[in-house]
């Protein structure tokens, strides 16, 4: 067990030499720190810290930092690293699914418009729900999580680093090989959820829907083994200390997120690939002639579509806590309250799902049932509103821009969480079903509740990702302009839908009456757009331009905070110890760091599940390029299996020699390690054995 | 000089087995996924059986002989895992190899007798819903035994060949608990197959 010791720190001295005379040790401060040591106030003592600090930065840097150029990036397994490139790629997405929502508002701009052909409309509306569900909000929330995460828990990277890059590069694939079908006109055309029988053989021929059934694939791998690395993390590297009642919120939201992944993913991905087999080798799951149910692939996908919405939104919550604790410059109140809640919204999420299908003729009683399930849900989110509303109470607001996407969300989501309630009434639902009130309600929710919180995330982390602060004049700017862009858009959705329209329908006729909100909802969301180029400007500017921004530019109580901005590659060169829930308001002077943790290898420290007492010391992987080669093996057998069954079998043997040469390690490291590999108690034989061998 | 408290972690091990070590999390973070997928499953075979009044429809029952063949194989399995988790754990390698060769014959003759098992189900995927799903099911699970077979020997040439140390043990005692979970997922899957049409 590690010995808990009050001491004067003793890191490893400079490996070349012993402990030096006075002179010596100048002169070594002097090449080792670039400068002049400080004949007043340092004492020899002072440049001996010095210097085996910077001794130890500089071996960190060395076993830590990604590769120079670009092979180092293709390679690299820092979640950092990972963790930019997914938002950059996920931030891509949205903007992709952006325009095309954009191409659809001009259509409908007018009646009869004729900008957009009904086929081309039709990929359009499927495209964009796609790109925006799969391919920019679970893999950005999860992005973010990948990046914070580690620095919030006090760790010095994520666990299983190379399937993170592994997910990364399936997710990007997936999303190239979905828009190259598109822009050969060979994009998805039976919406974001695929009803059969239309995206079935019959009325789907030709390969629109398989290319949005294996996307379905590809993303569903990436999202499951974010979740996995996720999970691990949560439970096993945490700062020693922090036992599970003082995890801060955010990081318990990513924690239900990933467990709701579990559980939720597995049920599409088995639905799309039933629907491809349907398609491809002629089985029946939803082939009524030959006993298969169309019914079946609502209940498959909505049982994951439902939770797929809280997996999108429970993070969202998440940036709220935090945003909103550190802008009212207290803890956020009702800890334990927010965590069960963000918890019973997991379970609930998932007992919601036949909502979606009320139309879909079902026994009275099980609608009943999931009336009232739909209803119950308001309970813990409105736990979590009312604790949040507490916080600002009992707080000294201050009205940065995070905080203004926070109280947007507010607004928002308030309002798509009140026609939610409404539609879990089968009559209403009934009556409203598949028109634009439907469309209203769930971008009130979605961007609401996860594109807002997460448009103050960016503002909120982004002086700890760049070093810099993004503008507050500008950020404001773009709270406005989104605010008022979004609802000018969508509200008037609302009262489309009851006055009759439709959803995906690529045009209408002028006597009904839709012209004119249609018009208005057009021009918000050319303001929403001018709210997103403005975002991007500022950040673009501020990246280089921007005021510095320094360890903890808001006075945030998280431990990502607690190092530098931006954090260097280790994360922490003394990983933090916790003393308390909101840790930099809370600990004292001498906290203690830990040390004892190796600076020549990848060496983490892993926790305890429950109070996070030090267990283990466990080596991660050097970067590399396996978990590329292993991904674009994967892409390989799932585009291939669009176009023969063949792909499979065949396909597997380049994934199996991609993951050989992954797990297979390094002969020269593994004897590098010293003995104390093997300091459990059978370790005698073990070592003896390893004699016998040589 | 600045004083500073230290958390000297430098004695703890580098590698521990059960739930320790983040290996055992990835294990059962597979087990989860694949378990719930399983689940959903089976949910999908009842949902098709449940409004149709004669099941199988239309074609002969599983023929039960090498599905039960296969139920004993991998139940007998268990044997050759446990002495291959029991030597890992007491990091004896000679025993690790060949308890973990005995375990890839036993995983080679199930993943054998699947092949076999296909041809005596009396359906074909294509032939009706109750056909793709029979086969979906059985497939799914083909793929569980055919993953581990190529785990089991990637490990068993690592314990070979490879450098050997610690952490190594862990793997196999980890590989030993997804395979277990592979036998827990073929009693069920037994039972829905060649059972469920017999009996519900």
């Amino acid at each position: 067990m590690p010995r808990r010791k009050k001491e004067e720190q003793k890191a490893a001295p400079p490996a070349d030499a012993t402990f030096p005379d006075a002179a010596s040790l100048r002169a070594t401060a002097e090449r080792v720190l670039g400068r002049d040591p400080d004949p007043v106030s340092g004492s020899d003592d002072v440049l001996a810290d010095e210097v085996a600090e910077e001794h130890e930065r500089r071996a960190l840097e060395k076993t830590w930092g990604d590769e120079p150029g670009f092979w180092g990036w293709l390679a690299s397994t820092n979640h950092k690293t990972n963790g930019k490139r997914f938002i950059y790629t996920a931030f891509g997405f949205f903007i992709l699914g952006g325009i095309l929502a954009v191409l659809m508002r001009v259509q409908l701009s007018r009646p009869e418009n004729n900008f957009l052909g009904p086929d081309l409309y039709n990929q359009v509306f499927t495209m964009h729900g796609t790109t925006m569900m799969f391919l920019f909000a679970v893999p950005v929330m999860e992005a973010v999580a990948i990046y914070v995460l580690p620095l919030m828990l006090g760790n010095r990277n994520i666990c299983f680093p190379r399937l993170n890059a592994y997910g990364y590069w399936v997710y990007l694939f997936g999303g190239i090989m979905l828009y190259v079908a598109f822009f050969l006109n060979v994009g998805p055309d039976a919406g974001w959820f695929s009803y059969v029988p239309l995206s079935g053989p019959e009325f789907s021929p030709g390969k629109r829907v398989d290319f949005w059934a294996q996307m379905i694939t590809f993303t569903e791998v990436s999202a499951l083994v974010v979740a996995t690395e996720i999970i691990t993390t949560f439970f096993k590297m945490r700062a020693p200390g922090m036992s599970l009642n003082r995890v801060p919120v955010y990081a318990w939201s990513v924690l239900v997120m990933s467990f709701m992944v579990f559980f939720a993913m597995p049920t599409v991905a088995l639905a799309s690939a039933c629907l491809i087999m349907d398609r491809l080798v002629g089985t029946h799951f939803f082939n009524p002639a030959e006993g298969g149910d169309p019914l079946l692939w609502q209940h498959l996908f909505w049982f994951f579509g439902h939770p797929e919405v809280y997996i999108i939104f429970i993070p969202g919550t998440g940036f709220v806590s935090t945003i909103i604790s550190t802008f009212s410059r207290r803890p956020v109140f009702g800890h334990t309250a927010l965590v069960l809640a963000l918890v019973s919204t997991g379970f609930i999420g998932f007992g919601l799902w036949v909502h979606h299908m009320f139309a879909a003729g079902l026994p009275r009683m099980g609608e009943s049932f999931f009336t009232g399930a739909t209803i119950m849900i308001a309970i813990p989110s409105g736990v979590q509103i009312f604790c949040w509303l507490a916080t600002l109470w009992g707080g000294r607001p201050q009205f940065k821009s995070p905080m203004m996407f926070v109280l947007g969300f507010f607004f928002i989501f308030v309002i798509g969480g009140m026609t939610g309630v409404m539609q879990g009434s089968v009559p209403v639902d009934l009556q409203v079903h598949d028109t634009y009130f439907v469309v209203a309600h769930f971008h009130y929710v979605l961007i609401g509740g996860a594109v807002f919180p997460l448009f103050g995330a960016f503002h909120y982390w982004f002086p700890k990702v760049t070093g810099r602060l993004l503008s507050e004049r500008v950020g404001h700017a773009t709270f406005w302009l989104m605010f008022v862009g979004f609802n000018l858009t969508f509200f008037p959705m609302h009262i489309l839908g009851l006055r009759g329209m439709p959803r995906r329908v690529y045009t209408y006729q002028p006597h009904l009456g839709w012209a004119d909100l249609n018009l208005l909802a057009t021009a918000g969301g050319v303001l929403l757009t001018l709210g997103v180029l403005v975002f991007i400007a500022n950040a673009l500017r501020s990246v280089r331009a921007g005021e510095l921004a320094g360890a903890n530019p808001w006075g945030a109580s998280t431990l990502e905070w607690a190092t530098s901005s931006p954090p260097p590659a280790y994360n922490f060169l003394h990983p933090p110890t916790v003393a308390g829930r909101d840790t930099l308001w809370e600990q004292p002077e001498d906290q203690p760091v830990v040390v004892g943790l190796r600076s020549d290898v990848r060496e983490v420290l892993v926790t305890k599940v429950l109070d996070a007492e030090p267990d283990l010391r466990t080596e991660f992987p050097e970067s590399s390029i396996w978990p590329l080669l292993a991904a674009l093996a994967t892409t390989a057998m799932f585009v291939a299996s669009i176009f023969t069954p063949w792909a499979v079998p065949v396909g597997m043997v380049p994934i199996f020699v991609t993951l050989t040469g992954w797990f297979w390690p390094s002969r020269k490291d593994a004897e590098e390690r010293p003995p104390a590999d093997v300091q459990e108690k059978h370790g005698e034989r073990y070592l003896r054995l390893k004699e016998q061998e040589s | 000089m600045r004083a500073r408290t230290t958390l000297d972690v430098s004695e703890l091990p580098t590698f521990a087995f059960g739930h320790r070590p983040i290996t055992w999390w990835c294990t059962w973070s597979l087990i989860l996924i694949e378990g719930g997928m399983f689940v959903v499953l089976f949910a999908t075979y009842f949902f098709l059986r449940t409004p149709v009044p004669d099941w199988p429809p239309g074609v002969g029952y599983p023929r039960l002989l090498w599905g039960t063949v296969n139920l004993v194989i991998i139940l007998a399995s268990c044997v050759p895992n446990y002495f291959q988790k029991k030597a890992a754990e007491s990091l004896d390698l000679r025993g690790v190899r060949l308890w973990l060769g005995v375990l890839i014959v036993f995983t080679f003759a199930a993943t054998a007798v699947r092949f076999v098992e296909f041809g005596y189900l009396n359906c074909r995927w294509d032939q009706n819903a109750y056909g793709s799903a029979v086969w979906v099911i059985m497939g799914t699970h083909l793929l569980h035994l055919f993953t581990d077979l190529l785990d089991s020997l990637v490990i068993l040439a690592l314990m070979t060949l490879g450098p050997v140390e610690g952490k190594r043990f862990v793997d196999v005692s980890e590989n030993a608990v997804y395979w277990y979970f592979v036998v827990a997922l073929w009693v069920p899957t037994y039972a829905v197959v060649y059972w469920a049409p017999r009996l519900i």
